[in-house]
């Protein structure tokens, strides 16, 4: 058991193909810091994301999901992220309800320009992570190694 | 009612109305009552029943026998009615081709209920007023509806027939009997007992797929949980990731469909309370997007199939706040 100041979490970021992936793309290049923990996922589209994607990152060994999209109304298909808004919320809420912790999962809208909030979302949620320890609730004890 | 509907049945096959006839057939056992379509007048004398454990949701069975050609009569319970309503909405089933006669219920209850209350040897069942008088074999037994009906019916959101062609007995109406207090309760416990409450429920379920197989909002040809290498085809090795994975999917693709029959919990031969998963997410959509009921209607927009621009953000389930 890895206690919480060496444990570094492994965070999946589905991250759209036209805001949120060239977000990351200008964190990078304005050489702003983000734990290396986070394993970035390129989607077309913030509502290509199936709420068995979410399920699965987990099942693989993922202690945090975190789903990056257009702002709402910049949507480059125009509404996708408005249905992908609607279908996390209520994800999110089940799995709440089922009693698996909601602070693992969350949706940020990170534009293209905004490389300063990626690095900051990817930060804070990487933190949030490392402080609920690994991922017991939805783990598959068969993916462990 | 059963004489009165075997009438209208063998009426309307002997005037060619109708070809087939879609009701309830007496099993090996009382409690266990089975769909069953009827062809001729001879097998519905032999066969027909309707009482108290008539509880079979008919509804998707018309999604085959509407295509068969030919017009089949069904007898639908109110319940059925709304998820005959919405697979008109998803064009599952042939309206033409199906005559509705709606029959009314008082709430249905089942063996594994009256068993649970410690009824045993169980011949039949009759109302009487708000009383069930059970025939069994130590004897008659008399318990009020209130204490033999399943969750379901004692929850029932409507005895009203959202859709009918005929319609036997009185019209119905709509019910507010508290379905979301157990979704409520659930809620208000910390998430350290839910998880352990759901675990307790969920790590007895033996996947046999009767939940998905029975539900009528769930008719995909090809389901997501039949694909062999989607590794959660069968019980075996399966640990309690499955369990929770198979049951979240199954709630969440009939969310926004689901017109809460309670079907699920019916059938489930773990007695898992599956209804509760769903009505979760009735709920949170009741209380994000606005009151929808699923099968009230047939050109209504599902939920998850429309958004405003306003919506609730995530946040609102991930960072606490304002919850649903």
């Amino acid at each position: 058991m890895q206690d919480v100041k060496t444990f570094r979490p492994k965070i999946v970021a589905f991250c759209c193909n036209w805001c949120s992936y060239a977000g990351a793309d200008l964190a990078g290049t304005n050489r702003l810091n983000y734990p290396a923990d986070v394993k970035i996922i390129r989607v077309p589209c913030s509502c290509r994301v199936n709420p068995m994607f979410i399920l699965r990152a987990f099942q693989r060994g993922a202690d945090g999901v975190i789903l990056c999209g257009c702002h709402p109304g910049d949507c480059h298909y125009s509404t996708g992220n408005y249905y992908a808004r609607r279908r996390m919320t209520l994800l999110f809420s089940m799995l709440d309800y089922l009693g698996i912790e909601k602070e693992r999962t969350r949706v940020e809208w990170v534009s293209a320009a905004e490389g300063a909030k990626f690095a900051a979302t990817m930060n804070e949620f990487v933190e949030t992570v490392r402080q609920l320890g690994p991922n017991k609730r939805l783990e598959d004890l068969r993916c462990k190694k | 009612m059963q004489e009165v509907m075997l009438e209208k049945a063998k009426e309307l096959l002997q005037s060619g109305a109708v070809d087939r006839v879609l009701g309830w057939k007496a099993g090996e056992f009382a409690y266990d009552i089975t769909p069953c379509v009827f062809a001729s007048a001879q097998e519905l004398e032999a066969g027909f029943v309707y009482n108290d454990f008539c509880g079979n949701n008919l509804s998707k069975y018309l999604i085959k026998e509407s295509r068969k050609g030919g017009k089949v009569l069904a007898f639908l319970k109110p319940c059925d009615t709304y998820s005959f309503n919405q697979l008109i909405k998803e064009h599952r089933i042939v309206r033409e081709n199906v005559l509705v006669v709606g029959v009314p219920c008082q709430g249905m209850t089942d063996g594994e209920t009256l068993k649970a209350k410690g009824v045993k040897g169980i011949l039949g069942i009759k109302t009487e007023g708000e009383d069930f008088v059970i025939n069994t074999l130590y004897g008659d037994r008399t318990m009020a509806k209130k204490d033999a009906l399943p969750e379901r019916c004692l929850s029932c959101k409507s005895k009203k027939h959202v859709v009918y062609d005929e319609l036997l007995g009185q019209e119905g109406d709509k019910l507010d009997s508290g379905r979301f207090d157990l979704v409520n309760k659930l809620e208000a416990m910390d998430p350290e007992e839910r998880f352990a409450f759901w675990r307790g429920e969920l790590s007895r379920c033996i996947r046999c797929n009767a939940c998905r197989n029975v539900c009528p909002a769930c008719s995909c040809e090809k389901c997501v949980f039949d694909n062999d290498a989607s590794g959660v085809a069968q019980k075996a090795a399966a640990d309690s990731f499955e369990e929770n994975m198979f049951h979240i999917i199954r709630a969440f693709h009939v969310a926004g469909r689901c017109t809460d029959c309670g079907e699920c919990s019916r059938v489930c031969p773990q007695n898992i309370p599956l209804h509760l998963l769903n009505r979760k997410f009735i709920k949170d959509i009741n209380t994000l997007y606005g009151d929808y009921q699923a099968g009230e209607d047939t050109v209504s927009r599902a939920p998850l199939t429309n958004f405003t621009e306003g919506d609730a953000e995530p946040s609102i389930v991930t960072k606490g706040g304002k919850k649903a």
